[in-house]
């Protein structure tokens, strides 16, 4: 009876102690880490994301990995000094235009993962921090590593992306010069027409595209 | 670059006459690139080397892309220790005494270990590759990189970088192999072999970019600071990135005092 009460115990300290772990917020690092194995193993085992389905690779991206990105940053950061220029409308259309061209763009890169293998470094960042940057490197045999870190701001108890930058390059800045000079062009609306022409060319398929 | 002795030729010319529309064009356009006053070139040899590109290098690169994989993994492993040399003398341009002895060790043990290069022993017993040019020593001393270039058949490269890439290739043994026949075949497998490597990434950039050459050019300018950096350049708080105020969609409403209480909390961190 003792026995059974203090298993009890040690069942009740443990509940305990997981629900601790759940309330506190999860390390930028970690939460990478996490999204990145989750996604991996998914790829691994989906033959038709490795054929090329880009569709179904949309589908991924959009319930494992959108849901820790801030795109209204993205967007603001991509779009630079004009940012301002633009009314809430039009930031709301921008921002949804941009996600769905990086969606469109890097889920069909998932489709060409083939066994890479990826290293989380060590977080080089004070607890007290609220805007990180995690950094990975992609292996494969017979290829140079390339850099992946991702920036991270912290959100009240949530981390969020902002940037993802290869090899130190911005996925998002790397869009400033060409967004600058669509808005010098045709204003912030040609922008807009600018993306939507855009993704309509690279909606997704289920075919594969080489 | 597929034919070596024709893109070297290619290389001189547009050295050349680059220096020489330099002192013709004193600044760009209105609305222009601040880096790139040669655009109008520029765009047109980035035009040339799409098309050369879309016809000769990729096919070949895809049909090289169907050797099996330890064959493509040998010919980059032979590339890549004929340039650890080259690596260890910019490493000690740029102090980094130890990773400049650690690229001559590479040499040593891949060479020889390694049956001349074809399998990269040295990284496995924990010396690990570098990538550095005498762009980037030059970059390391201060100097800056000059106009934005797109060189033919090469790509994306500028001032700097150009004159460096110059210099690489008279101290790089393959392209100073005595024999012709040998050493344009071995830069074609070099080409092609490095082409192949970026076929997936070639359709990814299609698809991302709105326009493909300022993708590419801003592309290059940010690959190669962070080479410059060894990975890590300076995180400095981008001027244009105001903290998300009120009628940012108001998607984050949690991003208030914590944040914006440090506006440049990224200088100076790392």
């Amino acid at each position: 009876m003792k026995k059974i009460a203090s298993l009890f115990a040690v069942l009740a300290l443990s509940i305990g102690v997981q629900f601790n772990a759940l309330a506190d917020t999860i390390a930028p690092d970690a939460l990478v880490k996490s999204v990145t194995d989750d996604v991996i193993a998914i790829v691994r085992q989906d033959k038709a994301i490795q054929s090329g389905d880009t569709r179904k690779a949309v589908e991924l991206v959009e319930t494992k990995v959108l849901p820790y990105f801030d795109f209204a940053h993205m967007t603001r950061l991509a779009v630079g000094k004009d940012w301002k220029q633009a009314n809430a409308d039009q930031k709301a259309v921008l921002t949804h235009e941009f996600k769905t061209l990086l969606v469109r763009t890097y889920s069909n890169a998932l489709t060409q993962y083939r066994n890479q293998q990826i290293d989380f470094k060590p977080l080089k960042a004070k607890p007290e921090e609220t805007d990180v940057l995690v950094r990975t490197e992609v292996r494969q045999p017979g290829a140079k590593p390339v850099q992946i870190d991702y920036n991270l701001e912290k959100q009240g108890d949530n981390w969020k992306v902002y940037d993802v930058m290869v090899a130190g390059v911005s996925l998002v800045t790397n869009y400033r010069d060409s967004f600058g000079q669509e808005v010098r062009n045709g204003g912030i609306d040609g922008l807009i027409k600018s993306l939507k022409d855009k993704n309509k060319q690279i909606e997704p398929t289920v075919s594969a595209r080489k | 670059m597929k034919n070596s002795k024709a893109a070297s030729k290619a290389l001189l010319q547009s050295v050349a006459t680059l220096a020489l529309s330099l002192g013709l064009m004193a600044c760009a356009g209105p609305g222009g690139h601040p880096k790139d006053p040669l655009e109008p070139l520029n765009r047109a040899t980035f035009r040339f080397n799409d098309v050369a590109d879309q016809y000769v290098m990729r096919p070949v690169a895809q049909v090289y892309d169907l050797a099996p994989l330890p064959l493509k993994v040998g010919v980059g492993n032979f590339f890549g220790n004929i340039g650890d040399l080259w690596i260890g003398v910019n490493n000690l341009l740029q102090g980094k005494v130890v990773d400049g002895f650690s690229d001559g060790g590479r040499f040593l043990v891949n060479s020889t270990v390694g049956l001349l290069g074809v399998f990269d022993i040295a990284t496995e017993i924990g010396l690990e590759k570098h990538d550095e040019d005498l762009g980037q020593t030059l970059g390391v001393w201060g100097i800056g990189d000059g106009p934005y270039i797109v060189l033919p058949f090469l790509g994306s490269s500028n001032l700097r970088d150009s004159v460096g890439l110059y210099i690489d290739l008279s101290a790089d043994p393959v392209w100073q192999a005595k024999e012709v026949a040998t050493r344009n075949s071995l830069t074609g497998l070099r080409f092609v072999n490095r082409r192949a490597a970026l076929l997936g990434a070639d359709t990814t950039a299609d698809q991302a970019a709105l326009d493909k050459y300022g993708y590419m050019r801003s592309f290059y300018m940010q690959y190669r600071l962070n080479q410059i950096y060894d990975g890590q350049p300076p995180r400095v708080k981008d001027p244009d990135d105001e903290d998300a105020s009120a009628d940012d969609l108001g998607t984050a409403p949690t991003e208030s005092a914590a944040t914006s209480a440090s506006p440049d909390k990224k200088e100076n961190q790392e």
